[in-house]
Protein backbone atom coordinates (compact mmCIF):
# COMPACT_ATOMS: atom_id res chain seq x y z
CA UNK A 1 0.00 0.00 0.00
CA UNK A 2 1.15 3.02 -1.02
CA UNK A 3 0.40 6.29 1.98
CA UNK A 4 -0.17 9.73 0.10
CA UNK A 5 0.41 12.33 3.51
CA UNK A 6 -2.73 13.96 3.88
CA UNK A 7 -1.75 17.35 5.50
CA UNK A 8 -4.49 19.32 4.27
CA UNK A 9 -2.54 21.31 1.16
CA UNK A 10 -4.14 20.76 -1.76
CA UNK A 11 -6.02 18.37 -3.37
CA UNK A 12 -4.87 14.95 -3.73
CA UNK A 13 -7.04 13.09 -6.17
CA UNK A 14 -4.77 13.00 -9.40
CA UNK A 15 -1.91 11.74 -7.47
CA UNK A 16 -3.94 8.87 -6.27
CA UNK A 17 -5.17 8.21 -9.50
CA UNK A 18 -1.59 8.13 -11.23
CA UNK A 19 -0.38 5.75 -8.69
CA UNK A 20 -3.77 3.52 -8.87
CA UNK A 21 -3.67 3.70 -12.62
CA UNK A 22 0.00 2.31 -12.25
CA UNK A 23 -1.72 -1.07 -10.04
CA UNK A 24 -1.00 0.32 -6.44
CA UNK A 25 -3.03 0.99 -3.91
CA UNK A 26 -3.15 3.93 -2.59
CA UNK A 27 -4.43 5.28 0.98
CA UNK A 28 -4.56 8.83 1.74
CA UNK A 29 -3.97 9.31 5.37
CA UNK A 30 -2.23 11.17 8.14
CA UNK A 31 -2.61 8.38 10.54
CA UNK A 32 1.19 7.63 12.21
CA UNK A 33 -0.10 3.60 12.21
CA UNK A 34 -0.69 3.49 8.56
CA UNK A 35 2.23 5.57 7.88
CA UNK A 36 4.14 3.31 8.94
CA UNK A 37 2.29 -0.02 7.55
CA UNK A 38 2.90 1.74 3.95
CA UNK A 39 5.47 0.36 1.49
CA UNK A 40 6.16 3.95 -0.06
CA UNK A 41 5.47 7.68 1.72
CA UNK A 42 3.96 10.20 -0.85
CA UNK A 43 3.87 13.77 -0.29
CA UNK A 44 2.48 15.96 -2.25
CA UNK A 45 1.04 19.97 -1.51
CA UNK A 46 0.23 23.08 -3.14
CA UNK A 47 0.90 26.02 -1.40
CA UNK A 48 3.50 27.88 0.68
CA UNK A 49 6.97 26.61 2.38
CA UNK A 50 5.61 27.95 5.49
CA UNK A 51 2.10 27.20 5.67
CA UNK A 52 2.90 23.24 4.86
CA UNK A 53 5.39 22.69 7.86
CA UNK A 54 2.96 24.59 10.29
CA UNK A 55 0.31 21.57 8.77
CA UNK A 56 2.53 19.14 9.22
CA UNK A 57 3.63 20.03 12.68
CA UNK A 58 0.58 20.47 13.74
CA UNK A 59 -0.35 17.29 12.96
CA UNK A 60 3.16 16.19 14.65
CA UNK A 61 4.15 14.30 11.38
CA UNK A 62 7.33 15.34 11.21
CA UNK A 63 9.52 13.28 13.18
CA UNK A 64 7.83 10.59 11.94
CA UNK A 65 8.17 11.42 8.28
CA UNK A 66 11.99 12.12 8.64
CA UNK A 67 12.25 8.53 10.47
CA UNK A 68 10.00 6.85 7.74
CA UNK A 69 12.27 8.46 5.15
CA UNK A 70 15.24 6.29 6.67
CA UNK A 71 13.67 3.01 5.90
CA UNK A 72 10.87 3.51 3.49
CA UNK A 73 10.71 4.50 -0.48
CA UNK A 74 10.09 8.16 -0.30
CA UNK A 75 8.31 10.97 -3.11
CA UNK A 76 7.86 14.64 -2.97
CA UNK A 77 5.64 15.72 -5.29
CA UNK A 78 5.91 19.78 -6.05
CA UNK A 79 6.17 21.78 -2.50
CA UNK A 80 6.19 18.04 -1.33
CA UNK A 81 9.70 18.28 -2.65
CA UNK A 82 10.46 21.64 -1.47
CA UNK A 83 10.26 20.32 1.95
CA UNK A 84 12.35 17.66 1.34
CA UNK A 85 15.25 20.12 2.26
CA UNK A 86 16.88 21.89 4.75
CA UNK A 87 15.51 25.74 4.83
CA UNK A 88 12.62 27.45 2.79
CA UNK A 89 12.64 31.69 2.74
CA UNK A 90 8.90 31.66 1.50
CA UNK A 91 6.75 34.00 4.02
CA UNK A 92 10.19 34.12 6.23
CA UNK A 93 12.50 31.70 7.47
CA UNK A 94 11.62 27.93 7.75
CA UNK A 95 12.78 24.72 8.90
CA UNK A 96 12.41 22.35 6.36
CA UNK A 97 12.79 18.17 7.12
CA UNK A 98 16.17 18.12 6.08
CA UNK A 99 16.28 15.08 3.97
CA UNK A 100 18.31 16.52 1.00
CA UNK A 101 20.59 19.22 1.91
CA UNK A 102 19.71 22.46 0.32
CA UNK A 103 17.50 25.52 -0.12
CA UNK A 104 13.98 26.65 -1.56
CA UNK A 105 14.20 30.03 -2.39
CA UNK A 106 12.25 32.58 -4.95
CA UNK A 107 13.39 31.97 -8.68
CA UNK A 108 15.39 34.50 -9.96
CA UNK A 109 14.59 34.81 -13.32
CA UNK A 110 14.07 37.86 -15.84
CA UNK A 111 10.98 35.52 -17.08
CA UNK A 112 7.38 35.47 -16.11
CA UNK A 113 6.60 34.27 -11.91
CA UNK A 114 5.30 31.92 -11.46
CA UNK A 115 6.51 29.43 -13.18
CA UNK A 116 3.44 28.02 -14.88
CA UNK A 117 3.41 25.80 -17.92
CA UNK A 118 5.12 22.95 -19.50
CA UNK A 119 9.20 23.24 -19.72
CA UNK A 120 11.79 20.52 -20.93
CA UNK A 121 13.77 18.04 -18.78
CA UNK A 122 17.18 18.11 -19.02
CA UNK A 123 18.42 14.89 -17.11
CA UNK A 124 22.03 14.52 -15.67
CA UNK A 125 24.10 11.31 -15.44
CA UNK A 126 22.86 10.72 -11.84
CA UNK A 127 20.06 8.07 -12.64
CA UNK A 128 20.79 6.17 -15.86
CA UNK A 129 16.94 4.83 -16.38
CA UNK A 130 16.00 8.77 -16.25
CA UNK A 131 17.97 9.64 -19.26
CA UNK A 132 15.07 8.99 -21.53
CA UNK A 133 13.27 11.72 -20.45
CA UNK A 134 15.68 14.09 -21.52
CA UNK A 135 14.10 16.72 -23.74
CA UNK A 136 10.97 15.49 -22.31
CA UNK A 137 8.05 18.64 -21.58
CA UNK A 138 6.61 18.40 -17.95
CA UNK A 139 4.26 20.64 -16.32
CA UNK A 140 5.47 23.05 -13.79
CA UNK A 141 3.91 25.92 -11.41
CA UNK A 142 5.82 27.52 -8.63
CA UNK A 143 7.94 30.39 -7.77
CA UNK A 144 10.06 29.17 -5.53
CA UNK A 145 12.84 26.37 -6.13
CA UNK A 146 15.38 24.24 -4.54
CA UNK A 147 18.91 25.13 -4.51
CA UNK A 148 20.91 21.93 -4.09
CA UNK A 149 24.02 20.22 -5.18
CA UNK A 150 24.72 18.48 -8.30
CA UNK A 151 25.38 15.18 -6.60
CA UNK A 152 21.54 15.00 -5.91
CA UNK A 153 20.69 16.27 -8.88
CA UNK A 154 18.49 13.71 -11.49
CA UNK A 155 17.09 16.55 -13.50
CA UNK A 156 16.76 20.07 -13.85
CA UNK A 157 14.93 22.48 -16.45
CA UNK A 158 15.67 26.01 -18.03
CA UNK A 159 13.88 29.12 -17.54
CA UNK A 160 16.36 31.76 -17.84
CA UNK A 161 17.80 30.27 -14.64
CA UNK A 162 18.33 27.03 -13.48
CA UNK A 163 15.62 25.08 -11.96
CA UNK A 164 16.21 21.60 -10.15
CA UNK A 165 12.96 19.10 -11.39
CA UNK A 166 14.02 16.46 -9.89
CA UNK A 167 16.52 15.21 -6.80
CA UNK A 168 17.20 11.81 -5.49
CA UNK A 169 19.15 11.06 -1.89
CA UNK A 170 18.98 7.33 -1.70
CA UNK A 171 15.57 6.18 -1.78
CA UNK A 172 14.52 9.81 -1.24
CA UNK A 173 13.06 11.57 -4.42
CA UNK A 174 11.59 15.22 -5.26
CA UNK A 175 9.48 16.04 -8.45
CA UNK A 176 9.06 19.89 -8.48
CA UNK A 177 6.76 19.76 -11.58
CA UNK A 178 3.87 17.89 -11.49
CA UNK A 179 3.60 14.47 -13.07
CA UNK A 180 0.33 13.72 -12.79
CA UNK A 181 -0.34 16.59 -14.43
CA UNK A 182 1.85 15.94 -17.37
CA UNK A 183 0.26 13.38 -19.93
CA UNK A 184 1.75 10.18 -20.52
CA UNK A 185 5.42 11.01 -19.71
CA UNK A 186 4.84 11.78 -15.93
CA UNK A 187 3.51 7.89 -15.96
CA UNK A 188 6.72 7.08 -16.91
CA UNK A 189 8.64 9.33 -14.25
CA UNK A 190 6.37 7.66 -11.65
CA UNK A 191 6.80 4.63 -13.21
CA UNK A 192 11.06 5.36 -13.33
CA UNK A 193 10.84 6.19 -9.39
CA UNK A 194 8.94 3.16 -8.32
CA UNK A 195 11.23 0.99 -10.16
CA UNK A 196 14.59 2.71 -8.87
CA UNK A 197 13.18 2.15 -5.46
CA UNK A 198 11.85 -1.14 -5.97
CA UNK A 199 15.94 -2.65 -7.13
CA UNK B 1 12.69 26.80 -22.41
CA UNK B 2 8.71 27.09 -21.38
CA UNK B 3 6.27 26.53 -24.47
CA UNK B 4 3.21 28.75 -25.39
CA UNK B 5 0.30 26.46 -24.56
CA UNK B 6 -2.48 26.15 -26.57
CA UNK B 7 -5.89 25.49 -25.19
CA UNK B 8 -8.92 24.55 -26.02
CA UNK B 9 -12.16 25.52 -24.24
CA UNK B 10 -15.54 23.35 -23.35
CA UNK B 11 -18.90 25.86 -22.70
CA UNK B 12 -20.65 23.49 -20.41
CA UNK B 13 -24.43 24.12 -20.07
CA UNK B 14 -26.23 21.56 -17.36
CA UNK B 15 -23.51 19.04 -18.07
CA UNK B 16 -23.35 18.94 -21.64
CA UNK B 17 -20.93 20.63 -24.09
CA UNK B 18 -22.86 22.95 -25.74
CA UNK B 19 -20.63 23.85 -28.46
CA UNK B 20 -19.18 21.02 -30.63
CA UNK B 21 -22.57 19.37 -32.11
CA UNK B 22 -19.85 18.24 -34.77
CA UNK B 23 -17.56 16.72 -32.84
CA UNK B 24 -17.80 13.15 -34.58
CA UNK B 25 -14.68 11.44 -33.84
CA UNK B 26 -16.55 10.54 -30.79
CA UNK B 27 -19.06 8.15 -29.25
CA UNK B 28 -19.76 10.40 -26.54
CA UNK B 29 -21.14 13.05 -28.39
CA UNK B 30 -20.76 16.25 -25.76
CA UNK B 31 -19.97 14.63 -22.53
CA UNK B 32 -17.23 17.17 -21.26
CA UNK B 33 -14.95 14.58 -19.78
CA UNK B 34 -14.39 12.41 -22.53
CA UNK B 35 -13.83 15.54 -24.85
CA UNK B 36 -11.36 16.91 -22.35
CA UNK B 37 -9.48 13.45 -22.59
CA UNK B 38 -9.65 12.95 -26.09
CA UNK B 39 -7.75 16.94 -26.87
CA UNK B 40 -5.17 16.09 -23.99
CA UNK B 41 -4.83 12.68 -25.36
CA UNK B 42 -4.11 14.96 -28.54
CA UNK B 43 -1.86 17.26 -27.46
CA UNK B 44 -3.86 19.93 -26.02
CA UNK B 45 -1.67 21.54 -22.98
CA UNK B 46 -4.06 22.34 -20.52
CA UNK B 47 -8.22 22.45 -20.66
CA UNK B 48 -10.24 25.54 -19.59
CA UNK B 49 -14.15 24.62 -19.07
CA UNK B 50 -16.60 27.45 -19.00
CA UNK B 51 -20.01 26.44 -17.13
CA UNK B 52 -22.38 28.71 -18.59
CA UNK B 53 -25.69 27.43 -16.78
CA UNK B 54 -27.98 28.95 -15.94
CA UNK B 55 -29.06 27.80 -12.18
CA UNK B 56 -27.51 27.13 -9.21
CA UNK B 57 -29.18 23.25 -9.63
CA UNK B 58 -27.31 22.62 -13.38
CA UNK B 59 -24.09 23.90 -11.62
CA UNK B 60 -24.00 21.07 -8.82
CA UNK B 61 -23.19 18.98 -12.11
CA UNK B 62 -20.08 21.05 -12.96
CA UNK B 63 -18.75 19.62 -9.69
CA UNK B 64 -19.57 16.08 -10.60
CA UNK B 65 -17.44 16.64 -14.30
CA UNK B 66 -14.51 18.39 -12.43
CA UNK B 67 -14.16 15.26 -10.20
CA UNK B 68 -14.34 13.01 -12.99
CA UNK B 69 -12.09 15.28 -15.28
CA UNK B 70 -9.55 15.21 -12.67
CA UNK B 71 -9.32 11.07 -12.00
CA UNK B 72 -9.41 10.85 -15.98
CA UNK B 73 -7.68 13.43 -17.48
CA UNK B 74 -3.73 14.40 -16.92
CA UNK B 75 -3.17 17.35 -17.95
CA UNK B 76 -4.12 20.81 -15.96
CA UNK B 77 -7.91 22.38 -16.08
CA UNK B 78 -9.79 25.57 -15.42
CA UNK B 79 -12.83 26.05 -14.75
CA UNK B 80 -14.82 29.18 -15.04
CA UNK B 81 -18.20 30.69 -14.80
CA UNK B 82 -20.49 31.17 -11.85
CA UNK B 83 -17.57 31.63 -9.65
CA UNK B 84 -18.68 34.63 -7.11
CA UNK B 85 -17.31 33.68 -3.68
CA UNK B 86 -14.75 31.65 -1.83
CA UNK B 87 -16.57 29.01 -1.14
CA UNK B 88 -17.16 28.28 -5.12
CA UNK B 89 -13.64 28.53 -5.51
CA UNK B 90 -13.29 25.60 -2.42
CA UNK B 91 -15.80 23.21 -4.05
CA UNK B 92 -14.48 23.43 -7.93
CA UNK B 93 -10.29 23.21 -6.20
CA UNK B 94 -11.67 20.46 -3.78
CA UNK B 95 -13.12 18.24 -6.51
CA UNK B 96 -9.70 18.58 -8.16
CA UNK B 97 -9.81 21.24 -10.55
CA UNK B 98 -6.40 22.95 -10.77
CA UNK B 99 -7.16 27.06 -11.52
CA UNK B 100 -10.92 28.95 -10.64
CA UNK B 101 -11.40 30.96 -13.42
CA UNK B 102 -13.61 34.25 -12.61
CA UNK B 103 -14.75 37.26 -14.87
CA UNK B 104 -18.18 39.66 -13.78
CA UNK B 105 -17.57 38.63 -10.12
CA UNK B 106 -13.79 39.51 -10.05
CA UNK B 107 -15.09 43.48 -11.73
CA UNK B 108 -18.36 43.76 -8.61
CA UNK B 109 -15.87 42.51 -6.06
CA UNK B 110 -11.72 42.94 -6.30
CA UNK B 111 -11.17 41.59 -2.97
CA UNK B 112 -12.38 38.33 -4.21
CA UNK B 113 -9.44 37.81 -6.24
CA UNK B 114 -6.99 38.89 -3.16
CA UNK B 115 -9.23 36.23 -0.82
CA UNK B 116 -8.49 33.87 -3.45
CA UNK B 117 -4.97 33.89 -3.85
CA UNK B 118 -4.42 34.37 -0.08
CA UNK B 119 -6.11 31.39 0.49
CA UNK B 120 -5.23 29.05 -2.67
CA UNK B 121 -1.87 31.11 -4.13
CA UNK B 122 -1.78 32.80 -6.95
CA UNK B 123 -1.29 29.88 -9.29
CA UNK B 124 -4.89 28.81 -8.83
CA UNK B 125 -6.56 32.20 -9.50
CA UNK B 126 -7.40 33.09 -12.81
CA UNK B 127 -9.46 36.61 -13.88
CA UNK B 128 -11.10 36.61 -17.23
CA UNK B 129 -10.90 39.75 -18.52
CA UNK B 130 -13.54 40.35 -21.57
CA UNK B 131 -12.37 43.66 -23.18
CA UNK B 132 -14.11 46.05 -25.84
CA UNK B 133 -12.69 48.42 -28.16
CA UNK B 134 -13.88 52.15 -27.63
CA UNK B 135 -12.39 55.49 -28.70
CA UNK B 136 -10.42 56.38 -25.46
CA UNK B 137 -9.11 52.66 -25.14
CA UNK B 138 -10.41 49.17 -24.62
CA UNK B 139 -12.81 48.91 -21.86
CA UNK B 140 -13.80 45.61 -19.49
CA UNK B 141 -17.24 44.30 -20.47
CA UNK B 142 -19.21 41.77 -18.28
CA UNK B 143 -22.20 39.69 -18.79
CA UNK B 144 -20.92 37.55 -22.01
CA UNK B 145 -19.75 40.77 -23.14
CA UNK B 146 -22.85 43.01 -23.49
CA UNK B 147 -22.42 45.35 -20.42
CA UNK B 148 -19.63 47.91 -20.44
CA UNK B 149 -18.09 48.24 -16.93
CA UNK B 150 -16.62 52.03 -18.65
CA UNK B 151 -13.46 50.55 -16.76
CA UNK B 152 -9.95 50.56 -18.87
CA UNK B 153 -9.02 47.00 -19.28
CA UNK B 154 -5.12 47.48 -19.01
CA UNK B 155 -5.87 49.03 -15.96
CA UNK B 156 -8.08 46.30 -14.79
CA UNK B 157 -5.33 43.87 -15.97
CA UNK B 158 -2.15 45.51 -13.96
CA UNK B 159 -5.04 45.77 -10.66
CA UNK B 160 -5.69 41.96 -11.13
CA UNK B 161 -2.30 41.27 -11.14
CA UNK B 162 -1.77 43.68 -7.39
CA UNK B 163 -4.24 41.51 -6.42
CA UNK B 164 -3.18 38.57 -6.68
CA UNK B 165 -4.12 36.77 -9.60
CA UNK B 166 -1.88 34.52 -11.13
CA UNK B 167 -2.74 34.67 -14.58
CA UNK B 168 -5.04 36.42 -16.80
CA UNK B 169 -7.36 34.71 -19.91
CA UNK B 170 -7.92 37.70 -22.02
CA UNK B 171 -11.02 37.89 -24.64
CA UNK B 172 -11.81 40.42 -27.22
CA UNK B 173 -15.07 40.81 -27.48
CA UNK B 174 -14.63 42.22 -31.15
CA UNK B 175 -12.67 39.45 -32.78
CA UNK B 176 -14.60 36.75 -30.53
CA UNK B 177 -16.75 34.57 -33.33
CA UNK B 178 -15.33 36.49 -36.44
CA UNK B 179 -12.82 33.74 -37.04
CA UNK B 180 -10.07 35.90 -38.30
CA UNK B 181 -7.29 36.08 -35.51
CA UNK B 182 -6.70 36.98 -32.34
CA UNK B 183 -6.81 40.87 -31.21
CA UNK B 184 -3.26 41.11 -31.55
CA UNK B 185 -3.16 45.32 -30.52
CA UNK B 186 -5.15 44.35 -27.22
CA UNK B 187 -2.95 41.00 -26.53
CA UNK B 188 0.05 42.99 -27.07
CA UNK B 189 -1.32 46.14 -24.78
CA UNK B 190 -2.00 43.81 -21.94
CA UNK B 191 0.71 41.47 -21.95
CA UNK B 192 3.60 44.68 -21.75
CA UNK B 193 1.76 45.93 -18.87
CA UNK B 194 1.93 43.00 -16.47
CA UNK B 195 4.03 40.37 -15.23
CA UNK B 196 1.75 37.41 -15.17
CA UNK B 197 1.53 35.24 -18.06
CA UNK B 198 -1.71 36.27 -20.28
CA UNK B 199 -3.87 33.65 -22.38
CA UNK B 200 -5.36 34.87 -25.54
CA UNK B 201 -8.72 34.23 -26.61
CA UNK B 202 -10.90 34.96 -29.17
CA UNK B 203 -11.04 35.31 -33.14
CA UNK B 204 -9.05 32.03 -33.80
CA UNK B 205 -10.27 30.21 -37.35
CA UNK B 206 -7.19 28.20 -38.84
CA UNK B 207 -3.66 27.21 -37.45
CA UNK B 208 -1.91 30.42 -38.51
CA UNK B 209 -3.88 32.61 -35.84
CA UNK B 210 -1.78 30.60 -33.31
CA UNK B 211 1.54 31.29 -34.81
CA UNK B 212 0.52 35.15 -35.37
CA UNK B 213 0.04 35.67 -31.96
CA UNK B 214 2.95 34.19 -30.54
CA UNK B 215 5.12 35.78 -33.04
CA UNK B 216 3.46 39.04 -33.18
CA UNK B 217 3.05 39.60 -28.26
CA UNK B 218 4.96 37.55 -26.07
CA UNK B 219 1.60 36.01 -25.14
CA UNK B 220 1.93 32.53 -23.22
CA UNK B 221 -1.07 30.63 -24.31
CA UNK B 222 -3.86 30.92 -26.63
CA UNK B 223 -7.24 29.94 -26.37
CA UNK B 224 -10.20 28.58 -29.10
CA UNK B 225 -13.38 26.49 -29.09
CA UNK B 226 -15.62 26.08 -32.11
CA UNK B 227 -12.55 25.19 -34.41
CA UNK B 228 -11.48 22.19 -32.53
CA UNK B 229 -15.01 21.19 -31.38
CA UNK B 230 -16.05 21.57 -34.82
CA UNK B 231 -13.25 19.21 -35.74
CA UNK B 232 -12.38 21.80 -38.72
CA UNK B 233 -8.65 21.61 -36.89
CA UNK B 234 -6.95 19.65 -34.51
CA UNK B 235 -4.90 20.47 -31.57
CA UNK B 236 -1.73 18.55 -33.65
CA UNK B 237 -2.89 21.02 -36.82
CA UNK B 238 -2.27 23.75 -34.69
CA UNK B 239 1.00 22.63 -32.98
CA UNK B 240 2.53 21.69 -36.28
CA UNK B 241 1.65 25.21 -37.80
CA UNK B 242 3.37 26.67 -35.12
CA UNK B 243 6.01 24.45 -35.06
CA UNK B 244 6.95 25.41 -38.71
CA UNK B 245 6.89 28.70 -37.81
CA UNK B 246 9.25 28.88 -35.20
CA UNK B 247 7.25 28.53 -32.14
CA UNK B 248 8.15 26.79 -29.18
CA UNK B 249 5.34 23.99 -28.30
CA UNK B 250 5.18 20.76 -26.75
CA UNK B 251 4.57 18.00 -29.22
CA UNK B 252 2.30 14.97 -27.83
Amino acid sequence: MIAIVDYGMGNVASVQTAFEKLGYPVIITDQPDQLKAASHIILPGVGSFQAAMAEIEARQLADLLKELALTKPFLGICLGMQLLFTTGYENGLTKGLNLIPGTVERIETPQLLPHIGWNELKITDLVPSFKRFDGSYVYFVHSYAARTSAEYTVAYTDYDAEITAIVKKGHVYGIQFHPEKSAHIGSEIIKTFLNEVSS
Amino acid sequence: MIVKRIIPCLDVKDGNVVKGTNFVSLRELGDPVAMAKAYSEQGADEIVFLDISATNEARETIVDIVRSTARNVHVPFTVGGGVRTISDMTRLLQAGADKVGMNSAAVANPQLIKDGAERFGSQCIVVAIDAKKFVDGWHVMTHGGSKDTGKDAVEWAKEVEQLGAGEILLTSVDTDGVKSGFDLPLTKAVVEAVRIPVIASGGVGKPEHFAEVFEATDVSAGLAASIFHEHTFSIKEVKDCCKRRGVNIREA
